[in-house]
């Protein structure tokens, strides 16, 4: 292709420069993080279109109501704002870096990336905590054969189905067996009620008294998609944190051992940056879908 | 301030000489919206109950609005695109508008069988219609 036919000014696609002013890299990694957000939207617009369609969601102020040694106390948004701040404030010091690196000042960019690199893991510690404290979690639930259970949060049984009436546990609590009672009873104290020590020794009439005189909060079963959902869309965001700090534990090392001074440019700063920005950019739109609205 | 060249085809850097306050102002921007929405996430919280459907969804939308305006300083800022050409904006923004209509559909989509649930629209007819249906003498063999 001849570069000597077009006039001067307009040989912009021609070769010799770039036309988007960008280096190779960065306008790829711009198109991964393009096709990456089509993928978490493709994730969170099924998760809304099922959420959608019935009448008995989760209510996440219910689900997401706890913070690490607080006990029980009924703490809705506290603890995923606090998880919000912490990835904002990540990305931050991320951009700070980026910008450090701008002015080739090496000792900024090793501090401004130890402080993002501690915000990705806090944010991991924080998901782990909250991971657990589901999968773990003890909810009294009415099952589809007519017996009391205790149920956690994974990403296929679902505790959060509408509340349960008294009545009605009553008389599927009849239908349920020693072992599941005894499972019940050992639940009460969530709820602040004394449960004596050999519950198992306890007849199945005294057991379903003490609790159905409990304030116990019984719930029907609730839609496994819940969970799916859940877990699915918070493990494949935290699996982009999880990534995100590992690139950025490499960038650290590299910055420690000067191999961008070498190359008289930080760009892979730069670059870096650019997906932990997106992985922030995420969470902003996970917080809204599952814990805001 | 500092140019640094990473490639000769690369004729121009984005000015980052103006210092961080940009990027402080921003991180209270940031803070600022997600304190309004939560403090509007408590309001859907305390008040579920008292509020009509409309005003709740109304809420839910204001927050989805302060959603994407922190979205956009994100990316227009801390990922510095508002500082590219603007010929790679537009590649990179263009398509995402599909989002617009995938929203609009899918959830039109999940509201109307959410409605089927619940007014059994859409269903077949029962096995008894079709039995308790008139059948002409001469139809039999």
């Amino acid at each position: 292709m001849s570069t000597t036919t077009i006039p001067a000014g307009t040989k912009w696609w021609n070769g010799g420069r770039s036309p988007f002013n960008a280096s190779y890299g960065k306008v790829m990694m711009w198109y991964f993080l393009m096709s990456d957000a089509f993928t978490f939207g493709a994730f969170l617009i099924s998760y809304g279109t099922i959420r959608f369609s019935v009448n008995d969601w989760a209510d996440p102020n219910k689900v997401f109501n706890s913070f690490p040694f607080a006990g029980h106390a009924n703490l809705p948004l506290a603890f995923v704002s606090l998880m919000t701040f912490i990835l904002i404030f990540s990305s931050v010091t991320m951009v700070l870096a980026v910008h450090e690196g701008h002015n080739m000042n090496r000792k900024g960019v090793e501090k401004y990336m130890i402080l993002t690199i501690i915000g990705g893991a806090a944010f991991l510690a924080c998901q782990a905590w909250e991971w657990t404290h589901l999968l773990t979690g003890e909810h009294v639930t009415l099952l589809n054969d007519g017996t009391m259970s205790v149920l956690p949060t994974t990403a296929s049984s679902n505790p959060w189905g509408l509340p349960l009436e008294h009545n009605a546990m009553v008389a599927a609590l009849q239908k349920t067996p020693h072992d599941q009672l005894v499972n019940i009873a050992s639940t009460l104290h969530h709820s602040g009620t004394e449960v004596a020590h050999n519950t198992s020794a306890m007849s199945n009439t005294e057991l379903i008294n003490m609790i159905s005189n409990s304030e116990i909060h019984a719930t029907n079963l609730g839609r496994p998609a819940f969970g799916s959902y859940f877990f699915g869309i918070t493990g494949f965001h935290g699996f982009h944190v999880l990534s995100g700090v590992v690139i950025n534990i490499i960038m650290y090392i590299k910055t420690k051992l000067g191999h961008f001074d070498q190359r008289g440019h930080y760009e892979m700063i730069e670059k870096a940056g650019l997906y932990w920005h997106f992985v922030d950019l995420v969470w902003v739109f996970v917080f809204l879908c599952f814990y805001l609205v | 301030m500092s140019q640094h060249t990473i490639s000769p085809e690369i004729t121009h850097a984005p000015q980052h000489s103006e210092g961080t306050g940009r990027i402080w102002k921003i991180f209270w921007v940031l803070s600022f919206l997600t304190i309004i929405e939560l403090a509007l996430g408590y309001f859907l919280y305390l008040k579920a109950d008292d509020l009509s459907h409309t005003v709740i969804l109304l809420t839910k939308i204001v927050i989805g609005i302060l959603t994407l305006l922190k979205a956009y300083y994100i990316v227009s800022v801390f990922m510095h695109l508002g500082d590219e050409v603007r010929n790679m904006i537009m590649t990179i923004t263009v398509p995402l508008v599909l989002f617009v209509w995938f929203i609009i559909a899918f959830l039109w989509d999940g509201n109307s069988w959410k409605e089927m649930r619940n007014t059994n629209a859409g269903s077949r007819p029962s096995i008894e219609k079709v039995q308790t249906a008139p059948v002409k003498e001469g139809d039999r063999k």
